[in-house]
């Protein structure tokens, strides 16, 4: 960046600006950091000592604890199950139904976008929904943390403005080499959408790795709760009794244990964090283009 | 000459289309539709079904009667809920958190991205925009669990201090009087970093130019960030704001149930959280889809109004 003139007040606002906005990054970021070095702790170090980051003895047992429990192992599964179905399944609605309404000639076109853009601002609510999913038979079942929630609109329309801003001359040149619409669609419009495939597919999957809010309203099923569900009965119950919950382990759940399963849950944001930072803050700006 | 082809290829390619019957129009896009159709069954399932199914709301809807058979009751739940201290409950609740998310949290990520703007190392400024933009990515529960490993008054690292300084703990999660902190606290800590991303690249956009010529009248550091940094985010402030005012109802609720007990549930209870208790917990459904109703409804007029208030005092509206 240029050069700028810089008074003795502007060097000594630097420097405190610096150091502030060094503390804030600490200060965000050290949570995480306490709960990993407490998942790593024994329990008498988490009495003992008020704070720390690197714990005096390094142990696993909250590690071994909870990987030996079917309730967190299975916790694991299913939501690695949604997640990965769900990207799948809302990945493949959603580009489809947005390269149709990407085609300017298409008769209903418009009609479509406004009642899209509609359940953007109105919507049937909790109630109704949930007797919608109730009636076609999916309370207690994986799908219906699927389902209900398969096509984000927000996420439809900036998909759909990205097909619209591709050159029409692609699909001219296709079809004049016999391609099959089809084949437009499979082999030329997708291959070139991947960087916005790329940023749709962590999006979905950062929500249904992180939805907590549907496996409440749909699961009672204990033993087919999410981790973030496991998560919340774990932490909240010990620290509120809400009367009737299960009691999922048979000892009450440990400082450590609890540590350990948010560092669990907290891990795959954190692998795939790096690419989420680029391609969250596009999908930000993206959306901030109208389309 | 390639203007001359487009041209006609568009002509070649838009001149039939008109002549077509809509059959003919439909069957020719017969590929699109077939494309189209999982996501219209989607639509018309999960959004336009339950927009229809709101109509319970002026039923009484019994489980054992079904939707059908259940006995129409006009607007008595709207009355029962109006009447009710519940309502004013709720809108107070509501309302003083979105106050408190308007005066304490809205300004941060400004107050934010202005300083990170000042900093002029790049590995510097990237270095801190990556570690404040964490939390965003993390799911409430996560957030809420730490809150509680930290604010417990068992052993919790903010009680171990406290008491170390006044002898006494706080019971931050189950008081009344500290819930309203600890959620614009938790706003502040999940959501700051990540806002200053639309404001950092409203301040990409900003030419060097303006900088140099407030050099050159002789403006210092704090006086070109008052008159040439944030004028140049007003715009982008203007529409956050109208925004946020436009679902102030949209309390999220999420974090709410997270940290909502029997202890602080007077002041935590919102119209979402309300709607929950009583539909799926305590299954008074037709009340709680009155109340869902009025909230969408309430919801929709706050989002047209603020967005028409936004073109008329000249700012680009949503819509």
């Amino acid at each position: 960046m240029h050069k700028m003139h810089n008074t003795p007040a502007g060097r000594v606002f630097d420097v405190f600006n610096h150091l502030f906005l060094l503390l804030i990054a600490i200060g965000t970021f050290i949570p995480f950091v306490y709960v990993i070095a407490g998942s790593f702790a024994t329990e008498a170090e988490l009495a003992r000592r008020a704070f720390f980051l690197i714990p005096e003895n390094i142990t696993l047992d909250a590690y071994k604890y909870i990987f030996s429990t079917n309730t967190f192992i299975r916790s694991i599964g299913v939501s690695i199950f949604v997640t990965i179905a769900g990207t799948i399944v809302s990945l493949a609605l959603s580009l489809t139904m947005a390269y149709p309404l990407s085609r300017k000639g298409l008769t209903g076109r418009t009609l479509l976008l406004n009642l899209v853009i509609f359940t953007m601002v109105f919507n049937g609510g909790m109630i109704p929904t949930y007797m919608i999913v109730k009636s076609l038979g999916l309370l207690d079942s994986l799908w219906a943390l699927i389902l209900p929630v398969a096509i984000n609109p927000f996420y439809l329309i900036i998909i759909k403005s990205f097909f619209q801003n591709m050159p029409d001359e692609l699909e001219e040149a296709a079809k004049i080499d016999g391609c099959s619409e089809i084949g437009i669609f499979w082999r030329i419009i997708l291959p070139l959408s991947k960087p916005v495939i790329a940023t749709f597919t962590l999006f979905y999957a950062v929500f249904y790795w992180n939805d907590f809010f549907n496996a409440l309203l749909y699961i009672s099923d204990s033993s087919k709760w999410p981790v973030q569900l496991l998560l919340q009965q774990l932490v909240m119950i010990a620290n509120v009794d809400f009367g009737n919950m299960d009691t999922l382990l048979s000892e009450p759940p440990e400082e450590s244990l609890k540590m350990a399963v948010i560092v669990v849950a907290t891990i795959p944001i954190l692998v795939f964090y790096p690419f989420l930072q680029k391609h969250f803050a596009k999908g930000v700006l993206l959306g901030s283009v109208k389309g | 000459m390639a203007n001359l082809k487009t041209e006609q290829s568009v002509k070649v390619h838009t001149l039939p289309i008109n002549k077509m019957t809509l059959w003919e129009r439909l069957k020719k896009d017969r590929f699109l539709y077939v494309l189209l159709l999982p996501g219209i069954i989607y639509f018309a399932l999960f959004k336009y079904l339950p927009m229809w199914g709101t109509l319970m709301a002026f039923k009484d809807y019994s489980p054992f009667l079904g939707f059908w058979a259940s006995d129409w009751v006009g607007l008595e739940h709207f009355k029962n809920f109006f009447s009710n201290p519940d309502f004013f409950r709720l809108l107070r609740n509501t309302l003083i958190l979105a106050l408190y998310d308007i005066v304490f949290f809205f300004p941060a990520p400004i107050i934010l991205s202005l300083l990170i703007n000042e900093i002029r190392i790049t590995i510097y400024k990237r270095s801190i925009q990556t570690f404040v933009y964490v939390p965003h990515f993390m799911s409430w529960v996560i957030i809420a669990s730490i809150s509680y490993v930290f604010l417990t008054t068992s052993g919790g690292v903010i009680n171990e201090v406290v008491s170390f300084f006044t002898g006494k703990e706080i019971s931050f999660l189950s008081s009344p009087e500290w819930f309203r902190p600890v959620i614009i606290g938790q706003v502040i800590w999940k959501e700051t970093g990540w806002g200053t991303v639309i404001f950092l690249a409203a301040l990409a956009s900003v030419s060097p130019e303006q900088y140099e010529a407030a050099i050159v009248d002789g403006a210092g550091r704090f006086r070109r960030m008052w008159h040439v940094t944030l004028p140049a985010l007003k715009s982008t402030i203007i529409i956050l704001l109208i925004l946020r005012l436009g679902n102030f109802l949209d309390q999220g609720f999420q974090q709410i149930y997270l940290m909502t007990n029997s202890l602080n549930r007077e002041v935590a209870d919102v119209f979402d959280t309300y709607v929950y208790f009583m539909g799926i917990t305590q299954g008074a459904f037709s009340y709680s889809a009155a109340v869902g109703l009025f909230k969408a409804v309430v919801g929709i007029i706050l989002i047209y109004g603020t967005n028409y208030f936004a073109k008329k005092i000249g700012e680009e509206g949503l819509f």
